[in-house]
């Protein structure tokens, strides 16, 4: 499930906290998941959100999502793009609409690319691959 | 049109500029108005070379009342056509040249490369390069997939797409992949990310295109017979990421054709040829649909049996389009378009060629820009 156990000679491209996120990664190193809030018509957004798509307030909050959804759609690489995903094609790419609505790009991990359907159930997991930074995942439910 | 080096893309964007105005029989001091649109890349080794507003510098154009560098990503070559005519009605310029070139393949550099983008390292924005999201493959893939999964379209159908491409393409000495193309050897083409073969992307190739466009009285008597603009519009859906919306498998095309069709009073029956932005198989699939073609879901069905090819009841991309032509963006269809409307494409030339719908469509699905052209004056 962990695809960065150290098997492969270069890792996938880094991910580095920075201001913005710094509350998105505390919370998946703490296994939750946020996505943002409009704070004034409660709309759920996808992060980073710089103000409300419904009704453009600047008041949007880092809010913690249930972690289910579904797969809304996916696709299989074999292109490789990176050398770090040299020795993972293919690899899964895939959208998760979440229960509260906001879609996000990811990967399925849990079952084989061969198994996964576009409206599988899936709930976040996290791939831990620095101190500092746990990556949400998603597995079936 | 080349896979091979021929010059930065400020160089060859002058150069179709040139190519246009001999064809037209128009000086370049005819020019009053220039619209730019560069590709990804191309500088070459002098590192100036990447097309911008600097064109009209390198072409010694003086006194333009009209100058822009237009980005609306695939749209962009009905999008200036559509800018330049607005211009002229108000008044503004009088001929104005549209350009388009790209040189994307650099010595060393292959089309994945120049169009696999990567995203920025830090923040929630680098996890999509951490997932492998990477260029446009991948993210239309997703989106047919989501075609696929909601309606039941089928390999044979998209295949149908890019073997319609490969017979128009072979009657057109331009087209860059003119060999003959099975369903087995559409099957048998490699993934680049699944459901997307290797043939149902578009190739990647240098090049530039210009068009010139006039008022129907300063182009009266010139050396090429006019292509007159009966219809036009736009439509930019957006996405808003969430749940509700269905993005991926719907266009702009919807919204820029009520516009379009209503200002040249005609209906899709009217349509004699289709030249649509198909930078994948599935793009030609979902914008037959959202031009009405067939209904929504159906366009998988609609394209099999031939009815896109040479011979069949609605040709579609008669060029080859950019699967199996030329990758110059939208000008692509639009330059396949004026060929036809004047009548000059020699053996793949379409009898009927009264009404010509042009579509360009850009990012992914979500910018969208439709022409329809006619040799008439009046329809």
């Amino acid at each position: 499930m962990n695809q960065h156990s150290g098997t492969t000679a270069v890792p996938r491209p880094a991910v580095e906290v920075d201001e913005e996120s710094a509350p998105f990664f505390d919370a998946a190193a703490r296994g939750i998941l946020m996505v943002q809030r409009c704070d004034d018509c409660r709309a759920w957004l996808a992060p980073v959100a710089r103000l409300c798509t419904e009704c453009l307030s600047e008041s949007v909050s880092w809010t913690a999502a249930s972690g289910r959804g579904s797969v809304h759609t996916f696709g299989i690489m074999h292109q490789i793009y990176h050398p770090g995903f040299e020795s993972e094609i293919p690899y899964n790419i895939a959208v998760v609409e979440l229960e509260e609505g906001p879609r996000l790009q990811t990967n399925i991990v849990g079952c084989a690319n061969s198994d996964i359907t576009v409206g599988m159930k899936v709930s976040v997991t996290f791939d831990k691959i620095s101190d500092t930074v746990s990556i949400p995942k998603f597995a079936p439910a | 049109m080349s896979r091979d080096w021929m010059g930065d893309s400020l160089t060859l964007a002058a150069r179709a500029v040139k190519l246009a105005l001999e064809d037209a029989g128009l000086k370049k001091d005819d020019l009053d108005g220039l619209l730019v649109n560069a590709g990804v890349s191309g500088a070459g080794p002098r590192r100036d070379g990447n097309l911008s507003l600097n064109l009209q510098t390198t072409l010694g154009l003086r006194d333009l009342k009209l100058a822009n560098h237009m980005n609306g990503a695939g749209s962009t070559a009905g999008q200036m056509v559509q800018y330049a005519a607005l211009a002229i009605q108000a008044g503004i310029c009088n001929v104005v040249a549209c350009v388009f070139a790209d040189a994307p393949l650099t010595p060393g550099q292959s089309a994945g490369a120049a169009y696999g983008s990567r995203g920025p390292a830090r923040g929630i924005a680098a996890l999509g390069t951490h997932y492998g999201f990477f260029g446009a493959n991948a993210s239309y893939a997703l989106a047919a997939r989501r075609h696929m999964a909601l309606f039941g379209t089928t390999h044979d159908q998209l295949g149908a797409i890019a073997i319609s491409n490969r017979k128009w393409a072979q009657m057109n000495p331009r087209a860059l992949r003119r060999a003959p193309l099975t369903l087995e050897d559409y099957h048998r083409s490699r993934w680049i990310c699944e459901p997307l073969h290797l043939l149902d992307c578009t190739l990647v190739n240098n090049g530039g295109v210009a068009v010139i466009v006039a008022s129907p009285e300063r182009a009266a008597g010139l050396k090429q017979p006019p292509v007159y603009v009966q219809g036009m519009g736009q439509g930019h859906p957006g996405n808003p990421r969430r749940a509700g919306y269905e993005n991926e498998v719907n266009t702009g095309a919807a919204i820029a054709k009520a516009a379009a069709f209503k200002m040249a009073g005609v209906t899709n029956d009217d349509v004699d040829i289709c030249e649509l932005y198909d930078c994948y198989t599935y793009t030609t699939l979902v914008t037959l649909e959202d031009y009405g073609f067939c209904k929504k879901g159906e366009g998988g069905p609609f394209v099999a049996d031939g009815r896109l090819e040479p011979g069949g009841p609605l040709p579609t991309n008669t060029g080859g389009g950019q699967l199996s032509g030329y990758y110059m963006w939208g000008m692509t269809p639009l330059s396949e378009a004026v060929i036809q409307t004047r009548g000059q494409a020699g053996e793949r030339q379409v009898k009927k060629h009264d009404l010509v719908l042009v579509s360009t469509q850009g990012g992914v699905l979500d910018y969208h820009a439709t022409l329809l052209l006619s040799p008439h004056k009046s329809l």
